[in-house]
């Protein structure tokens, strides 16, 4: 438990992106998939994901569509849009721009001392 | 397009709400269940799964909030919560609602009518093309023009397209069957085309038309005469009328939404004014002394200033009154809306403008009156609030509920109000407080007026729901959750205590003004005005019109009057050029000192109101003889030119009045009259008019008058009386028109203004005090009710009942006091504004003092009452026991 990291805040919206954009997900297949690629390592409580869910569909992001999960239950499905995909890559670059930059600047040396 | 479409989605989200609630409360589920699932499969049991699930979730509906939120479309959802919740709360209670949506409907329905009446007489232009540049030529001294003087402005100006002129009319229309005396107006050649206006059907008259003196027997119908009395015969255009017993042709029918360019005045027909002598009985048009144009108007050419026209047409004037010294004094002009004559105009604008500041002031009063029961309302709440607040709601959200509740109680008051100021509006505009003449107040609402009553609705709303905005936002929530229902804040009090004051005062200023109003329209109707207008009749005839030749007249004038005074139980039969106080206006004359050698304008001592009588007419008029005689038949041409004059013109211009019998003036052709009589004191034109002198000539050495207006005075029976005087009087003359009114009927004519001015006045203050009662009634009721618990342990005691009522009332009866006191000084003070049109109006009259004082009292006795009974009947040991 103690391993596990708080999201930055607008952070979820990436990660729900970059987990829709490998296939269409339900909202419970969503949350297992970002487990699954951060390697369990991020702590969000499951229904949080939601108003973030809706938030992108009304950005034009998503787009949904109901059908039956893998375990027969009838689930609302995301899928990434065109304007999705494009974001998910601006997001993805600008992200890894600020990654590298605070990384950068807490690898450096302190000149004395 | 962006917002277009967002609007779309907003709308669809919002009607789409239930499906897309049972959709989000599925996909929520078969989350959770998909959740259970894994879990059991884990190994855990069904039930602990499924509690797991949830945990693990986290608060579903908090999260169903947000989705909707992040879904947008959630606002006008909120807002459709936030009605839903504020008409509950107003439903359970009733008294409170209604109370505040009556108050409002009062006060925003008496701004709406009173911006009716503002927008119909004063912001709505005149109904033709291009109204905006149309202007009316006025003398700066309100007096009117003379013909040959408007001939001049209108060749030698440069500042207009075109100048036309209007002079008003009554004549005799016979169309074959039923000849009626109608009215109208003669308007030179070039009135339609300067005005731009096309027939309806026909044509209308043009310059062309004019070739001299009665060279146009013409007649325009206008819609609504030829609708009422031709039935709409399109036939009509070319048929042979007579009018005033000449034959005419009807010309043509002006369009329906055309009614002439004065407001309060719709004519019936139009006719060339060079035909004046045929319509008139006699012509004007080659006198520059006699002053029958009563309106000049005409559209500024582009480019032209109001300013520059206006220095032009003074330069026009400036060399007018050097041609014509005798005629003319210097004038001067000032442009004027065409609505409205200046005379009329200036204190009709007055009078509205302070109503709207009144009917304001009741808007002020009745949003002090709510903000404070809603401030009460909002401490009685405040548990709830606190509450709401301690579970996490957002101090917006409340306040946004408050307002909400604010809002639509001021729609609904301002509905209401509306609703009814249209019904009263629509009443007035078709209201035609005298037969006979066409004069009517046109106050159709329009958009204009809606608009306003909404925009008043709204900010009243947030006005007074703003009030308890503070409050809220000082809650916390866990003193006043600790603290209990007792707690109290005592500054709160205060701020609702000032707005009581504030409202109390505005109500005494109303109270005040209509105190004065009323008060002066006693007066003025128990006023002296040098006349007795009980028991008298008038007749008015036109011998002219009827075909009597100059020389006839006088003549048939002495027999009229025999004819009338043989009729039994008739006492006095007088002849008058007009009475006083009559709708026909009042002819005035220039007087020069008998000292002065040079008579022209400029020289004159006064210009004074001139009345040609017959020598009984006096005693007819019932004005009282003060010193001298009264004239004789002899005083006629052969005898020397005598006059009897009031006080005021002794004083003013033979220099006293105890011994001018036997002076001498002048008038304007330069005759000296001496003065063989001196009359009371009256009033001529209008109730409140300044005190203006007066002189009486015989009828005998003037010249023969047209219209005339015979004065009989009998205790009998007025129809009887009218019925026997027709006889009589068609006796002499089968085909003579006639017209027999009372002399008090008349006289509503001369009062109209000042009634109508002490009615709404009148209605005003009447709402100002049921404000008020209100008002206090709820501070009142309020007071009581939050104390009842003390008051009942005074009352167990021992408490006298004096001692209770103090303890519960004092304060409220002594804000009553302040807000009275205030309320008294401000009103004296803006009555002095009233007593610019209301007649007699002075506010340093005892009587209107101690009715303020005593209604006032009154008010606050009715206002406590109820407040008072229930602290009286508090039962101490039920109180105790219900904490």
């Amino acid at each position: 438990m103690t391993d596990q990291a708080q999201l930055l805040p607008g952070t979820l919206d990436l990660l729900i992106l970059r987990a829709v954009s490998i296939g269409a997900l339900h909202g419970y297949g969503i949350l297992l998939r970002i487990g699954q690629i951060s390697g369990n390592a991020l702590l969000i409580e499951q229904g949080a994901l939601y108003p973030g869910l809706f938030r992108l569909v009304r950005q034009g992001l998503l787009t949904t569509s109901w059908g039956t999960s893998e375990n027969n239950r009838r689930a609302k499905f995301y899928e990434l849009t065109e304007a999705g995909h494009k974001r998910l890559r601006e997001e993805t670059d600008s992200w890894n721009r600020l990654v590298a930059a605070i990384a950068a600047a807490l690898s450096q040396q302190p000149e004395e001392a | 397009m962006k917002l277009l479409d967002s609007l779309r989605f907003r709308m669809a989200a919002l009607f789409q709400r239930s499906r897309i609630n049972a959709e989000m409360e599925e996909e929520l589920r078969s989350h959770i269940e998909h959740r259970a699932a894994d879990l059991e499969r884990s190994g855990l049991d069904r039930a602990e799964a499924e509690r797991r699930a949830r945990v693990e979730f986290g608060g579903r509906e908090k999260y169903k909030e947000e989705c909707r939120e992040a879904m947008g479309g959630n606002r006008i959802g909120s807002i459709l919560q936030d009605m839903r919740y504020s008409l509950r709360q107003l439903r359970k209670s009733p008294g409170f609602t209604i109370a505040a949506v009556l108050t409002l409907a009062l006060a925003i329905g008496a701004n709406a009518v009173v911006f009716g009446v503002l927008n119909a007489l004063i912001l709505r232009p005149v109904n033709v093309p291009d109204a905006k540049s149309l202007y009316a030529v006025d003398l700066t001294n309100d007096a009117w023009e003379s013909y040959p003087n408007y001939l001049d402005l209108r060749d030698r100006n440069r500042g207009f397209e075109g100048l036309a002129a209007l002079g008003l009319s009554q004549v005799a229309l016979d169309t074959g069957k039923d000849p009626s005396r109608i009215w109208g107006f003669e308007a030179t050649g070039n009135y339609f085309d300067v005005l731009g206006i096309q027939p309806y059907l026909g044509r209308l008259f043009h310059p062309s038309d004019e070739r001299g003196l009665n060279s146009a027997p013409y007649i325009v119908l206008t819609y609504a005469y030829w609708h009422s009395h031709f039935q709409d015969d399109r036939g009509v255009v070319g048929r042979a009328v007579r009018v005033n017993s000449h034959p005419y042709t009807i010309l043509g029918v002006t369009p329906p939404d055309f009614r002439g360019t004065f407001i309060f005045f719709a004519p019936n027909f139009y006719v060339p004014m060079v035909n004046q002598d045929q319509i008139g009985g006699d012509s004007a048009l080659n006198n520059r002394e006699r002053r029958g144009v009563i309106q000049v108007l005409g559209h500024l050419k582009p480019g032209v200033t109001p300013e520059r026209a206006v220095a032009d047409l003074d330069t026009v004037g400036a060399s007018l009154a050097k041609a014509y010294p005798k005629e003319n004094a210097r004038e001067s002009f000032t442009l004027g809306r065409p609505s409205m004559p200046s005379v009329i105009g200036r204190p009709v604008r007055a009078f509205v403008a302070a109503l709207m500041l009144l009917a304001g002031l009741i808007l002020l009063a009745a949003c002090a009156n709510l903000g404070s029961l809603f401030a009460a309302r909002a401490s009685d709440r405040s548990r709830e609030v606190a509450l709401r607040l301690a579970l996490g709601s957002s101090r917006n959200r409340i306040l946004r509920q408050l307002l909400t509740e604010a809002l639509l109680i001021s729609l609904a008051g301002g509905s209401a109000g509306l609703l009814g100021s249209i019904a009263l509006l629509r009443r007035l505009d078709t209201w035609q407080p005298f037969s006979g003449v066409p004069l009517h107040v046109p106050v159709q609402p329009d958009a204009n007026v809606y608009l306003v009553a909404l925009v008043l609705a709204v900010v009243s709303g947030l006005l007074f729901g703003i009030v308890p905005v503070r409050q809220v936002f000082r809650t916390n929530p866990y003193e006043i959750v600790k603290a209990g229902s007792a707690g109290r804040v005592g500054r709160r009090i205060a701020a609702r205590e000032i707005l009581l004051v504030a409202q109390i005062a505005i109500c005494a200023v109303l109270v005040t003004a209509s105190m004065v109003a009323v008060r002066g329209l006693a007066r003025s109707l128990h006023g002296n005005f040098g006349i007795d207008p009980n028991n008298v009749m008038l007749v008015e005839t036109d011998l002219k019109i009827s075909g009597y030749s100059p020389a006839s007249i006088q003549p048939m004038q002495r027999r009229m009057i025999d004819a009338l005074e043989a009729i039994p139980g008739v006492e006095h039969v007088g002849l008058v050029s007009f009475p006083p106080l009559g709708r026909g206006g009042s002819w005035k004359a220039n007087v020069f000192r008998d000292e002065t050698k040079d008579l022209s304008p400029s020289n004159a001592a006064a210009n004074s109101y001139m009345y040609v009588i017959s020598p009984d007419y006096l005693h007819a008029a019932g004005t009282t003889l003060l010193e001298g005689r009264t004239f004789t038949w002899h005083d006629d041409k052969g005898a020397p030119p005598v006059a009897m004059v009031n006080r005021e013109f002794a004083a003013k211009i033979l220099g006293s009045s105890s011994n001018a019998v036997g002076k001498y003036y002048k008038v304007s052709d330069g005759t000296r009259v001496q003065v063989v009589g001196i009359v009371e004191d009256g009033k001529y034109l209008s109730v409140t008019e300044a005190q203006q002198p007066a002189m009486f000539m015989p009828l005998a050495q003037q010249d023969p008058l047209g219209e005339q207006w015979i004065l009989v005075r009998s205790a009998r029976d007025p129809q009887q009386l009218a019925a026997t005087a027709r006889t009589r009087l068609r006796a002499l003359d089968a085909g003579m028109p006639l017209d027999i009114v009372l002399w008090t009927r008349e006289l509503d004519f001369s009062m109209f203004s000042a009634r109508m001015a002490s009615v709404s006045l009148g209605v005003l203050g009447l709402m100002g005090a049921m404000l008020s009662i209100t008002g206090i009634f709820g501070m009142a009721a309020y007071s009581v009710s939050k104390r009842l618990r003390e008051l009942g342990i005074r009352i167990a005691l021992g408490a006298r009942r004096t001692e209770v009522l103090k303890a519960a009332l004092g304060r409220a009866v002594k804000l009553l006091g302040i807000g009275s006191a205030a309320g008294l000084v401000l009103g004296i003070l803006a009555s002095r504004v009233l007593s610019f049109i209301v007649y007699q109006a002075t506010p340093r009259d005892p009587l209107v003092l101690a009715g303020v004082v005593l209604a006032m009292l009154l008010l606050g006795l009715v206002a406590t009452w109820i407040p008072a009974l229930r602290a009286l009947s508090v039962d101490p040991l039920k109180l105790l026991r219900e904490e």
